[in-house]
């Protein structure tokens, strides 16, 4: 129970970080969402074995992070957390893939290590970027993007009343689990009677309240579309950040930078 | 298990979006035509119901470990199947967003593994035909029961299928759904029971709700629909793959080179190393960049062993190694740098104002 | 055409599933009044405000709001007419930020969007909540909620205000501070609650239901001394009237 009541926690971190005023935040979401977008693809597109061409992408995050004013070590820690699933699957690479790759000196690395280093690495780049772009956004306004990028808007507001009753129903369920548990004596209760039971009423009163929302839906004058007013200007600033961004990544795509900075470095070195 | 952005490819992940995309929208298209306004809140709420039903846990009898719903079933039986996959959808893309489960990349993914198949499966072709209308204890449980089974075993599937054609992984295809669907049998004998709990409760409390829903739902796709949603995955990722199969054939000549061995000819250790690093090779800003031993170039190629094959690796991982120092740095000051600076505006600012 | 009456004339009201939750019920409440409504849990109040903007049609029975009856014609004027504030605000407060809960109606309405911005900064300004604008609603207390609530309601304009429990779930200064605002107001006042105390303070005039039917209509003054009649409706005598048990003083 402990690791949904933490991201639900989490979650309303998050929004006050989304409610800070830097640059940053007060770009428009479109802008920020195709620009993270187009990060995630670029970082996945790379192959398999590609480690330090990946590092200059970490820019992105880091600027995101430091522009946006957001704490580092929070983002870090949460990233460290989240998802065990792409760890998991990647922790075989190394069993699998057993033939040497690189040699530094005495050192042999296995492509299965450098390929698992570079799934942990993508997940990092990936997840920081969602994160921050979360924290700089705000997820009402990353709705508001998704809408105005063409997403159905009827999935746009459902996702905004789900995020909205998230709150409520996270507080009940609590509530609830913690009356049970304070009647549990010897894990006695804790079966799947009492569970059924449990949840259906969570879901009954979940369905009034539907219902009641409808019904103040409907004394405001709902008439089947929810109307928001919210201007969004894609302006010079916005262009440019996409722009900017765009071309870095693709330039860091098709040119190692590490590779070339360590080549001239040894080269001057010697 | 939620796919995750760091073990997919690009093809594989806007395959999945695109199959996404069209759902979504064929979903919403439909639930406009048929709305009556009371839906908007009613989703939204019980999205936030499948989060908070995630939080509450039942013992397993005899296992000493604890399960929880999922949520696709058991929406699917109470919105309809369009409804419900808009929902899920919702669930699963502020879960990408927040709790950074699985990706933006991977949504799609997620979105078809864990909402397309318990909605548009699942609930129409077997819940519905073993429970569906009836209000009889067995029938519920036993439809819960199989609808969830097998609306965990495609998730998996479709898991098992996306990371393989991603090739981030290197789990054989066998082993991975040797250990994939095991275990999703178990989780789905779990979800089915507490789906079907829930079910008969409100049953038994509230019956109208559920026979609300039932007659407005009719097919949600009809079987050529969804045939035709599969074979246009297929033909998206099949086209997808070969593209990228031909724009990078040293990719092939890889897989091929692994086949053969090291021996091989034309394959050596160098040349395997930068399977993706070709294509700058190829631009050739810079075309080798390795350690150059004694100031004397040597082609990779032209050695006759793998000791200096690899010591070209090794110069190119010292580089990589001693080049990626330098761009964390760069980039750790550079942020460093912003920060100090915006901390510097924020007090400025109000202290001037 | 003044809007600011309504009138009920035997209603009568039976949910789907055959529970008959209103048997009969007739008043008439005019303009500028302040009116509670009184009785034990589920003697019908919820059942009746829900009737007050045409959002529930009696089975038999009318209603009329304003001069005319309400008709399918009227119900969009009537929804605008009478405002109506839920008992518990989680479920008014359902856009991602207060300003656009307040804004939601007006925008219902079809006003343009300065327009709109000028209602909900004023509604706003009247509960005092105009700080709020930016912010969630699940991050409001309880107190906040509940004038925002009213604010969403207020940015309509409507000439009847209609309350179910304002003061439930308050903390005592919350519970004041909400009083005073509803002392402010112009708008005829229907306030259906258990808060005997706050009637006293707000409402001239007092209708008391049970099971469907009204059972008592008049003064405040002269309803709130009558302890039977309370009794019979599962109230009690507001502390306010009765005698102080320390001193003895009082017109208990």
């Amino acid at each position: 129970m402990g690791r949904i009541e933490r991201h639900f926690q989490d979650i309303g971190y998050l929004d006050t970080l989304a409610g800070q005023d830097t640059a940053v935040h007060r770009l428009d979401p479109r802008a920020k969402l195709v620009t993270t977008l187009a990060f995630i693809a670029t970082v996945v597109s790379f192959g398999k074995y590609e480690i330090s061409s990946l590092i200059p992408f970490l820019f992105y995050p880091l600027y995101l992070l430091a522009a946006g004013n957001l704490p580092a070590g929070y983002v870090f820690r949460k990233v460290l957390l989240v998802s065990p699933f792409a760890v998991l699957v990647g922790i075989f690479n190394p069993l699998l893939d057993q033939e040497i790759h690189i040699r530094i000196g005495a050192l042999a690395l296995s492509g299965g290590w450098v390929s698992f280093v570079s799934i942990l690495m993508r997940f990092t780049l990936t997840v920081g970027a969602a994160m921050t772009f979360v924290a700089v956004t705000g997820f009402n306004t990353v709705c508001m993007a998704l809408e105005r990028l063409g997403a159905p808007r009827f999935f746009a507001i459902q996702l905004l009343f789900l995020y909205r009753y998230l709150f409520v129903l996270v507080e009940e369920a609590t509530a609830m689990v913690r009356a049970r548990s304070l009647r549990v004596f010897n894990g006695r209760g804790m079966g799947l009677p009492a569970y059924g039971s449990l949840m259906g009423h969570l879901l009954l009163r979940t369905l009034d309240r539907a219902q009641r929302i409808h019904s103040a839906m409907w004394c405001r004058g709902f008439d089947g579309s929810v109307r928001v007013m919210r201007p969004l200007s894609f302006g010079r600033r916005e262009f440019a950040f996409v722009l900017g961004w765009v071309a870095f990544f693709a330039v860091m795509r098709f040119f190692n930078l590490p590779s070339y900075l360590g080549s001239t470095l040894s080269e001057f070195m010697r | 298990m939620h796919m995750a952005d760091a073990l997919i490819s690009p093809v594989v992940g806007a395959a999945a979006w695109a199959a996404t995309a069209g759902a979504v929208g064929h979903s919403s298209r439909k639930l406009r035509e048929e709305l009556d306004g009371h839906r908007i809140p009613l989703m939204g709420v019980l999205g936030a119901f499948i989060f908070a039903a995630q939080m509450v846990n039942f013992t397993i009898p005899a296992t000493g470990s604890s399960g929880h719903l999922g949520g696709g079933l058991i929406l699917a039986a109470l919105l309809g199947p369009q409804a419900a996959f808009l929902t899920l959808a919702s669930v699963l893309t502020v879960q990408a967003l927040f709790f950074a489960d699985g990706g933006l990349l991977a949504l799609g993914c997620n979105i078809l593994n864990l909402g397309f198949f318990p909605c548009f499966v699942a609930y129409p072709f077997i819940y519905r035909k073993i429970a569906g209308g009836h209000m009889k204890r067995w029938r519920i449980t036993t439809g819960a029961l199989a609808g969830a089974v097998a609306g965990l075993q495609l998730g998996a599937l479709g898991v098992v299928l996306e990371t393989w054609l991603s090739g981030i992984s290197e789990l054989p295809l066998r082993t991975f759904l040797f250990l994939m669907q095991p275990i999703h049998l178990a989780i789905g004998l779990v979800e089915g029971l507490a789906t079907a709990a829930v079910v008969l409760f409100v049953v038994k409390a509230r019956p109208e709700i559920l026979r609300e829903t039932e007659p407005a739902t009719g097919p949600a796709l009809s079987p050529r629909a969804l045939a035709a949603v599969f074979l246009g995955a297929a033909i998206v990722l099949g086209g997808g793959v070969s593209y990228f199969a031909s724009v990078r054939p040293d990719g092939l000549e890889w897989a091929l080179s692994r086949i053969s061995g090291p021996g091989a000819p034309g394959s050596t250790a160098g040349e395997v190393h930068d399977i993706a690093g070709d294509l700058q090779d190829r631009t050739a800003v810079l075309p080798d960049y390795g350690f150059r031993e004694g100031g004397r170039r040597e082609p990779a190629a032209a050695t006759d062993g793998t000791p200096d094959g690899s010591a070209t690796g090794a110069g190119k991982a010292v580089s990589g190694l001693v080049g990626g120092l330098l761009t964390l740095l760069i980039a750790g000051a550079a942020g460093f740098f912003l920060k100090r600076r915006h901390n510097a505006a924020a007090r400025g600012g109000p202290a001037g104002s | 055409m003044s809007h600011h009456i309504v009138e009920a004339r035997d209603l009568h009201f039976t949910y789907p599933d055959g529970t008959q939750v209103l048997r009969g019920i007739t008043f008439r409440i005019t303009h500028g009044e302040s009116v509670a409504i009184v009785g034990a849990n589920g003697a019908g109040k919820s059942t009746l405000l829900l009737h007050l903007n045409g959002y529930l049609r009696p089975v038999s029975g009318e209603l009329r709001v304003g001069d005319s009856p309400l008709t399918r014609e009227n119900l969009r004027m009537v929804r605008r007419a009478v405002g109506l504030v839920f008992q518990d605000p989680d479920d008014q407060l359902f856009m991602p930020t207060v300003f656009d809960d307040v804004a939601f109606g007006p925008l219902n309405l079809g006003l343009p969007p300065e327009e709109v911005t000028k209602k909900v900064e004023a509604a706003l300004q009247v509960v005092g909540a105009l700080h709020l604008k930016d912010r969630p609603p699940y991050r409001l207390s309880g107190g906040e909620k509940r004038a925002v609530a009213i604010a969403t309601v207020l940015s309509m304009s409507p000439d009847i205000l209609v309350m179910d429990e304002p003061t439930s779930n308050l903390d005592p200064r919350a519970r004041r501070t909400l009083i005073e605002l509803l002392k402010g107001f112009q708008h005829t006042k229907i306030i259906a609650t258990h808060d005997l105390d706050m009637v006293m303070d707000l409402c001239r005039r007092t209708l008391v239901i049970r099971e469907g039917r009204i059972i008592a209509d008049g003064p405040t003054e002269r309803i709130m001394r009558d302890g039977q009649l309370l009794a019979s409706s599962n109230l009690e005598i507001p502390l306010g009237l009765r005698g102080c048990p320390v001193c003895g003083e009082g017109t208990g």
